[in-house]
């Protein structure tokens, strides 16, 4: 593991890049077939207004794996991540359109955790048409 | 109908080896719009520390959440799949799942709770190499929405 930020180059509050993230329904399309998850509701207008969905919406895993790039793209080695969790508190609604929709996501150290073991927990802030999608979104990483 | 509380703590058996390919990843890492090398140079990753490509950190979900399946389709539990929505993930990781791993899930009920009318179970994944070694755990926390009235 080779994490390309420091240990003792970073104090609680330390912001890290922030970055957004379109999500048209192509991209569902091919998350879908990659991840092997093909429930309708992420593709299937139809079908997901019919289970009371405003429209289709994203993959939770999707808004998970695009939330923790602000992380890997921040320390550069993934294999630095420790521990990563979510909770899924509103859906990513992606509309039949040119734009679709866009996840943007912020993360700060909120915590240093272990001088020895040289890890922080990052908390993560991911959000969509004004909405928070994700709850207690933190991941520990080991840094340098 | 809520679940059966006695169902806590059951184990079930191992899952068939899944080799984690490199091609797999690479679609997985562009379903994503990663770019990360670490995910696609098998040189890149290994100036990182890694003996060959990794894979993103979610990537092991699709692995895990197969294996869930044993627990979600399990008749004498009898959750109903078709109102489960996903409420929590988490992953542990010992270190990062990697080309050429062939990794088995164990699966357990870790928990089961009724609120207001809705099931909730948390599955917890524990994912092994080869090597019998610890990789990662993933901790699936599903919903049962409450049946509509009438």
């Amino acid at each position: 593991m080779t994490a390309k930020i420091s240990y003792d180059a970073v104090e609680v509050g330390t912001e890290l890049p922030a970055q957004s993230f379109p999500v048209s329904r192509a991209t569902l399309v091919q998350y879908a077939g990659a991840s092997g998850d093909f429930n309708p509701i992420h593709w299937n207008e139809k079908f997901a207004k019919e289970v009371g969905l405003p429209d289709v919406i994203a993959h939770g895993m999707f808004t998970m794996a695009e939330a923790v790039r602000v992380v890997t793209d921040w320390v550069g080695d993934p294999g630095a991540v420790a521990e990563y969790g979510v909770r899924f508190t509103k859906p990513v609604v992606v509309p039949n359109d040119e734009t679709g929709a866009l996840i943007e996501v912020s993360g700060k150290v909120a915590a240093k955790l272990d001088d020895d073991d040289r890890t922080v927990r990052v908390d993560l802030t991911a959000m969509s048409a004004g909405q928070k999608v994700l709850g207690m979104a933190r991941a520990v990483v080991r840094l340098a | 109908m809520a679940l059966d509380p006695s169902y806590v703590g059951r184990t079930y058996p191992p899952t068939d080896p899944y080799e984690v390919g490199r091609e797999k990843i690479r679609e997985f890492a562009e379903a994503i719009g990663e770019s990360n090398p670490a995910y696609t140079d098998t040189e890149a990753a290994k100036a990182l520390g890694h003996p060959d490509v990794i894979a993103p950190p979610t990537f092991v979900f699709a692995i895990t959440f197969k294996a869930a399946g044993q627990v979600i389709a399990d008749p004498q539990l009898g959750l109903d799949f078709s109102r489960v929505v996903h409420g929590d993930q988490k992953f542990s990781y010992t270190r990062p799942v990697r080309s050429g791993d062939r990794l088995t899930v164990t699966s357990t009920i870790e928990a089961i709770k009724s609120m207001a009318g809705n099931d909730i179970i948390d599955i917890r994944g524990e994912v092994h190499d080869e090597a019998g070694e610890h990789v990662v755990t993933a901790l699936t926390k599903l919903v049962a929405r409450a049946a509509e009235e009438g």
